[in-house]
């Protein structure tokens, strides 16, 4: 060949010498568990619905079918759940824990407002199930059983469906226009619901269906000994706030004293500030520390100004007081008595000790394992008798919506493993992303941005909800601080910065990466630059 | 409640790409069709700083001119690693000829555009430290003075790596390097000599000085595409780790090179006509030990724990604290 002036080689270039050679290591492309995800009680993929959420516009969509795959009920979620997701999050260690559950409040909003539905996407299996309770549990175990096709009747005891989100969680956290609409959408699946059914003979009414599952809940209040006067005034904080959802009005008098220190006794004190009670006060035996009320309630409650009385228990109930006793606790934390007695003013007296639950159904049903009050289930929640699952309150479990609601997907997803003969599918639980796998120097510093709180002298007075929801800017905010902990987000960095030209981008965002292993000599710059540690590094066979 | 305006792209801009961005507001890099202007199969180590940031600068320079450009490279690393025979790793015009003459020779090419009346093809020269600060300085100082058209990089890595690591007039003091070895009473390279050549270019008065590394890619790109929008002798110094010559992890290129700037201890600006006219700002403040404890040429000032060198450490402290001061490198907005 002639060449130019000053022109003595051939052209050949440098991709003839397979570097790829050199590598001792090879960088591979993993998924990482969230931990947000593995906190979830209801196993929601939290990090890919903010993925898609963080788009915006019609992102939204996308981010709340997302949810849907695992929880019906992204709106009361948003409102309720005591979001294990936010403690769990590795944000937190950068500056706050990324603010999910408002996230999930607005995407669940958003779906009201723009009339999303699910549909059933299945063949119908011809299997019917019947589903004992209409609480959290059992709607979601029929969404998920009706969305596998399967035929689904819900027996409700009450007058209405919700179960604990209607008749446990006061209307200032959960608004029933939300709750009545997310329902209407689990039986417009074609779920058929009866109310007013209270099943009382469960072993000849299972023989019509292929299978069983039962959520019954815990409605009975736990009642303790105390002697009272004649005249006092006692009632049991589950009883008052059904009997409020069904339109009675309790009499309480100007000052209540509240007898327990969970949730439900948080919910008591404030519906009881509400209700017109100038006084509302905790009466707890143990101290704050040990109180097992959540965090936010606690402080949501003291800001509405209920009173809190630690190290205390009742020993007895007259008219218009209470007989104190003083406790201390021991080595141990258990709360002794000290026979310090003092007198306390109060109207009434509600108790808020725990639930109970109500198994009389069960009788006659072979092979039903009961201990402690609450029915004994496997893994995979099914009874000792084959066919009859269980979940919920009534199992034994820690007791929440976001449990139920969780115990709901796994019941369904059991039930239909055990009607179509195969063992359900193991799910695979990758690695937990932990906080020392990102490279946390690419997120920019984002402080979270706070809810609204209604003004205190608003909420003290009305049922109305006292935590509001993010408008669309603040939302898209907040979704976008998430790091995507252990799962690629597109950002490009691994792509950037290899000085060998090794990874191949393979098109838009959404399609990820490949390393070209003819020339990465496995220096692992793409692993250490990844922020949110979905490539690892993995030793040649040599 | 505060409103807050939404300008959070996930993981802000900090990232090579983000999905949520418009295309043209990303880098160069990540683009599909960037132009590997150093594609792959080139020799250089693994996790190679030069191989990197001379990627990064003609990439950009090659987006900022369309592709209508030159490469003038002197000897080094660089052209040792990226054209042995008969291979090139360049997909660009690219001219070597000695390792002291580069800034000379790209003056050349850019008279030879302009009497030709090619003034639309600009002229990158490129070296390393020791083409630049050392040995093709009087060219590099003469091309300053004549304010030819010419933008010149150097990719710093500290010394003469491809000839086994010795001192050039840019290696730090108290680095470990095959001529000044880790003992005695002043171990490792002395204090007090040197050259600080983005000073001295600024002191020519020439249109466009400026620093960079190769951690952050975005104020890299910006610096190569503003000195682009200049005519006459610009001049950016990119800090570019080496893995081998410094004793760090391959892993750790970008790392290191951050550390650098966070510490203080490699002041990133930029400056026209003599005057400096921005910082880049400490994100996060880290002590020089950090940066140097990575590095296995600084490992004699931390042997055997607590009989170390820690005057020595304090010493280096000091020079990045007296750069803080000089160019203003904390505080305000970043």
């Amino acid at each position: 060949m002639e060449k130019p002036f000053a022109i003595t080689l051939d052209i050949g270039s440098s991709r003839a010498n397979k570097t790829g050679s050199w590598r001792t290591e090879r960088a591979v492309y993993v998924n990482r568990m969230p931990p947000c995800n593995d906190g979830c009680p209801a196993g929601e993929n939290v990090q890919a619905w903010l993925y898609e959420g963080e788009e915006g516009g019609a992102g939204y969509e996308r981010a709340w079918r997302q949810i849907m795959v695992d929880n019906p009920f992204p709106a009361v979620m948003g409102r309720v759940c005591y979001h294990p997701c936010e403690t769990a999050c590795n944000r937190a260690q950068l500056d706050d824990a990324v603010g999910i559950n408002s996230v999930e409040r607005f995407l669940g909003d958003e779906a009201l407002r723009q009339g999303w539905t699910v549909s059933v996407d299945m063949t119908a299996t011809g299997r019917h199930v019947l589903v004992v309770g209409a609480g959290p549990s059992g709607l979601s175990a029929a969404y998920h059983l009706a969305r596998r096709g399967h035929t689904v009747t819900i027996k409700e005891a009450g007058p209405m469906a919700g179960g604990m989100m209607r008749f446990g969680i006061p209307r200032y956290r959960l608004s029933r226009d939300v709750l009545d609409a997310e329902i209407q959408r689990i039986l417009d699946l074609g779920v058929t619901l009866e109310l007013d059914s209270k099943v009382t003979d469960l072993a000849a009414l299972a023989e019509q269906y292929d299978a069983v599952f039962l959520a019954v809940g815990a409605q009975l209040g736990k009642r303790a000994y105390i002697p009272a006067g004649s005249a006092a005034h006692v009632l049991d904080a589950v009883s008052m706030l059904r009997g409020l959802e069904e339109g009675e009005q309790p009499l309480l008098g100007r000052r209540v004293a509240v007898y327990g220190g969970g949730n439900t006794a948080m919910d008591a004190a404030r519906t009881a500030k509400r209700l017109g009670a100038s006084e509302a006060i905790v009466v707890y035996r143990r101290n704050k520390d040990r109180m097992p009320a959540h965090e936010s309630e606690f402080m949501e409650a003291e800001d509405e100004g209920v009173l809190f009385k630690w190290l205390t228990t009742i020993k007895q109930v007259d008219q218009g007081k209470l007989v104190v006793e003083k406790m201390e606790l021991d080595e141990t934390g258990f709360p002794q008595p000290t026979g310090e007695l003092e007198e306390l003013d109060a109207d009434s007296l509600v108790l808020a000790l725990g639930q109970d639950t109500d198994l009389s159904l069960l009788e006659g049903v072979d092979g039903l394992v009961v201990e402690d009050g609450v029915v004994q289930v496997g893994p995979d929640l099914m009874t000792g008798h084959p066919g009859i699952f269980a979940g919920g309150d009534m199992v034994p479990f820690e007791r929440s919506v976001t449990v139920a609601v969780g115990h709901g997907k796994r019941a369904a997803r059991s039930i239909d493993a055990w009607l179509s003969g195969a063992a359900p599918e193991p799910v695979a639980r990758p690695a937990l992303a932990t906080y020392d796998t990102l490279n946390t120097w690419y997120y920019s510093d984002a402080p979270r941005t706070h809810r609204p709180v209604l003004e205190k002298a608003r909420r003290e007075s009305t049922f109305d909800e006292v935590v509001q929801g993010l408008d669309e800017g603040t939302a898209l905010f907040e979704a976008r601080r998430c790091m995507s902990c252990g799962n690629c987000f597109s950002c490009d960095n691994c792509y950037g910065v290899c000085p060998d030209n090794a990874v191949i981008k393979l098109g838009q965002p959404g399609e990820k990466y490949l390393i070209d292993l003819d020339y990465c000599k496995g220096c692992g710059l793409c692993v250490s630059e990844c922020p949110s540690g979905a490539i690892q590094m993995v030793p040649e066979e040599i | 409640m505060a409103f807050q305006e939404i300008k959070l792209y996930q993981v802000g801009t900090s990232v090579v790409g983000n999905r949520l961005l418009d295309p043209e507001h990303r880098t160069a890099q990540a683009r599909m069709g960037r132009s590997n202007t150093l594609t792959s199969g080139h020799r250089a180590c693994q996790g190679c700083g030069e191989a990197l940031g001379a990627r990064y600068v003609l990439d950009a320079a090659m987006r900022a001119t369309g592709g209508n450009m030159v490469a003038v490279n002197s000897t080094g690393c660089l052209e040792v690693f990226s054209t042995p025979y008969p291979e090139s790793s360049w997909q660009l015009p690219w001219l070597h000829s000695l390792f002291g003459n580069g800034p000379a020779v790209a003056a050349g090419v850019a008279a030879a555009l302009k009497a030709k009346g090619r003034e639309d093809i600009r002229v990158v020269g490129q070296a390393g430290d020791g083409g630049t600060v050392d040995i093709g300085f009087g060219c590099l100082s003469g091309m300053f003075e004549r304010n030819d058209d010419v933008l010149f990089v150097c990719y710093d890595n500290q010394g003469y790596m491809n000839t086994g690591v010795q001192r050039s007039s840019a290696t730090p003091p108290a680095a470990r390097t095959a001529n000044t070895k880790a003992i005695g009473p002043e171990a490792g390279n002395v204090f007090g000599q040197g050259k600080n050549v983005p000073r001295i270019a600024m002191a020519h008065e020439i249109p466009y000085v400026a620093t960079a590394t190769v951690a952050d890619l975005h104020d890299l790109e910006a610096k190569v595409e503003k000195a682009m929008t200049f005519r006459g002798a610009r001049y950016l110094h990119v800090l570019v780790p080496c893995p081998l010559g410094w004793g760090a992890n391959s892993a750790d290129t970008i790392r290191v090179a951050r550390l650098a700037k966070e510490s203080g201890i490699f002041p990133v600006f930029e400056g026209e006509r003599g005057e400096v006219t921005a910082v880049s700002k400490i994100r996060r403040q880290v002590p020089v030990e950090d940066y140097l404890r990575l590095q296995k040429r600084y490992a004699h000032l931390f042997a055997n724990g607590a009989a170390g060198r820690p005057d020595i450490v304090a010493r280096l402290q000091e020079e990045a604290d007296r750069n803080i001061a000089r160019y203003g490198l904390l505080g305000g907005e970043l």
